[in-house]
């Protein structure tokens, strides 16, 4: 490793593989190490003995549970939308040939103490009983200008500029109601928090149209899609991009220390002595702690069950919306549910996730109103883990830093950190504008 | 994963293991387009081929991965050996060191892969014969303790490359005649 780099990058998070074989597809000389021995670092998926080791003080799992390799269970749960910008990346890199998909069996909005299917157009907005007679006409002609709507044709604009009119008063010009608006804002275009409603409303109606258009790709109960064996392939799929293109992978290297001039610049890595020198550094928060800091914490639980989540139709993989008001919280919590369908699990057995981004230090009773949507768990994991943002300016040290990740169950606050560090290390944009039947085609011929 | 398609139409996925330098793209390249070079640098830019064979009644289009230089410092992701319905372990005949890294390879395989995967030893380099460090019997012996096919193979001459590949295909169709292609 005593050569010149390009860039070093540390850790093998999905974020830093997909910005190594990105890199490394573009022509730079890439030195990828992570201090594990593993890929994947907190975005990796774990099999029952790594998962016993780490939650249970090394404790042998229970063998009820069969046997420890069938499962990969995830550390950070996520869906991909089927038609987002993570399938982008994935079709514009190829990287699709290594990877198996299935569709998500559903898509599930929480309400009034019920849990609902997502309805995502016009017709679905007239069998949906999250809302009343008259309520779903009027949803279903909103439904039907955001089907409409294109950027390029004005025509289907109905004589609005979406870029000066706000969500708010696109919504009033339908007299959707607050319970309408909340299950289209947070399970349909998958807003955080409200902010949105006083934003121009073209990327409210953009994102409710990328559901849509996702749901209608494979005919499935939900817009997204999940790779067999679970989301720990996707970074050692985008390790492999960036070796076949030239890119060195180094695991279980101690330390990773950064070097820095006396102007404060990164020039390189130090691991057992030797050091790699480089222009760039990449890397995840843990491997520089001090140029990041704490903005939230992430309380999640990951339950084992014999059983699909209740009231989700039998759905062997699934998505719930808890939106922040129906819990009276100030952020929105997730389940994930996923199965031995997509083979992360023996046959028989499924994985569920409760996640939020913590309010209290109390996972267990800040989680209860998801975990007792669940049923009867054979065993319940509860954890935390601190989010990070980096602090430093790139400009100034030559480092990259990535933002860690948040509580929500997709991929597109993902995807945007990742093409936003890939404009700034190279100064170019990535151009996605891909063939997305690619993916369909992909997706179709498995299974 | 080696699947069953109509009208005995099979996909399997074939994985090549062993140390750099061993030749593992080179003797790809020899089955795949017939090609040798003595000096064929270090994989990049291609670790991935297809080639549709056919043989009797069965087609079998075969998914080649190459490690892509991931062996260098044992960081070969899992995903490697997912679903891999046979593996060919290589090791050069002129480094006694690459035999026993073969063996190491093996054992990782034997961990990694699933309990199906058919093995081949595959020992490469067999034009180099006054270099030669490792024994043809040693070769032999280590493949028949451990269930592999063995060969003596040369990229550059092509000796024994179809046929290496031939065995392959042949080990399928057994495979798929008694149906066990589907449950890899």
């Amino acid at each position: 490793m005593d050569e010149e780099y390009d860039v070093v990058v540390l850790g093998t998070g999905l974020k830093e593989c997909i910005l190594s074989g990105l890199l490394s597809v573009n022509g730079l000389k890439v030195l990828h190490m992570d201090r594990n021995e593993y890929y994947g670092g907190e975005s990796t998926s774990l099999n029952l003995n790594q998962l016993w080791k780490r939650f249970r003080d090394g404790d042998k799992p229970p063998e009820r549970l069969g046997s420890s390799k069938e499962y990969n269970v995830d550390m950070i749960p996520k869906f991909m939308m089927a038609n987002g910008a993570l399938v982008r990346v994935l079709i514009h890199t190829d990287v699709t040939k290594y990877l198996n998909f299935k569709a998500v069996d559903g898509s599930f909005v929480y309400n009034k103490g019920k849990i609902h299917k997502v309805p995502a157009n016009d017709v679905e907005a007239l069998k949906s009983p999250l809302m009343g007679l008259f309520e779903k006409r009027r949803a279903r002609k909103f439904f039907i200008y955001v089907q409409d709507y294109e950027d390029n044709d004005p025509k289907s604009h109905e004589g609005l500029d979406l870029n000066k009119v706000t969500a708010r008063d696109l919504i009033s010009r339908y007299g959707l109601d607050d319970n309408t608006v909340e299950f289209i804002g947070h399970a349909l275009a998958l807003y955080r928090n409200d902010a949105y409603l006083d934003e121009p409303a073209l990327d409210f109606v953009k994102r409710v149209k990328l559901y849509a258009e996702s749901l209608a790709r494979f005919q499935g109960g939900s817009p997204y899609i999940y790779p067999l064996y679970g989301l720990g392939e996707l970074p050692q799929g985008f390790a492999r991009l960036s070796a076949v293109y030239g890119g060195t992978y180094m695991l279980g290297k101690p330390e990773c220390k950064v070097e820095f001039d006396e102007n404060g610049k990164a020039f390189g890595v130090t691991s057992e002595g030797e050091t790699a020198k480089c222009k760039k550094v990449v890397c995840d928060p843990s491997y520089l702690p001090n140029k990041v800091k704490k903005v939230g914490k992430v309380a999640r639980a990951i339950c084992f069950m014999s059983h699909p989540i209740p009231n989700t139709n039998d759905s062997h993989s699934a998505q719930v919306i808890l939106p922040q008001k129906q819990l009276g919280r100030r952020s929105d919590m997730y389940l994930f549910c996923c199965s031995y369908s997509h083979n992360i699990a023996p046959k028989g057995k499924y994985i569920a996730f409760v996640l939020t981004e913590a309010e209290t230090d109390d996972p267990r009773v800040e989680l209860k109103p998801g975990i007792d949507l669940l049923g009867p768990v054979d065993e319940i994991f509860f954890d935390t883990y601190d989010r990070f943002e980096p602090t430093n300016q790139h400009d100034v040290d030559n480092c990259f830093i990535s933002t860690s990740y948040d509580a929500t169950t997709h991929f597109e606050t993902t995807v945007q950190d990742v093409i936003a560090m890939y404009s700034k290390i190279t100064g170019k944009d990535l151009d996605l504008s891909v063939d997305l039947s690619a993916a369909s085609a992909a997706a179709d011929s498995e299974e | 994963m080696a699947r069953t398609g109509g009208n005995k139409n099979l996909q399997a996925k074939l994985v090549l293991l062993g140390d750099m330098g061993t030749g593992k793209t080179s003797l790809v390249l020899r089955f795949v387009k017939g090609q040798f070079q003595d000096y064929q640098e270090s994989t990049i830019g291609a670790a991935f081929f297809t080639q549709v064979l056919s043989l009797n009644e069965a087609t079998i289009k075969f998914d080649i991965w190459d490690t892509a230089g991931q062996e260098r410092y044992h960081s070969l992701a899992p995903m490697y050996y997912r679903g891999a319905a046979a593996a060919v372990v290589i090791y050069d005949i002129t480094s006694m060191d690459s035999f026993m890294r073969a063996k190491k390879w093996v054992q990782e395989l034997q961990a990694q892969g699933n309990p199906n995967v058919v093995m081949f030893l595959a020992a490469n380099k067999a034009d180099l014969e006054e270099k030669r460090k490792v024994g043809v019997e040693e070769g032999e012996q280590y493949a028949k303790e451990n269930g592999m096919f063995f060969v003596e193979t040369s990229a550059k001459t092509a000796q024994n490359v179809n046929e290496l590949f031939y065995e392959i295909e042949l080990s399928f169709e057994s495979m798929s005649d008694a149906n066990k292609l589907e449950a890899i």
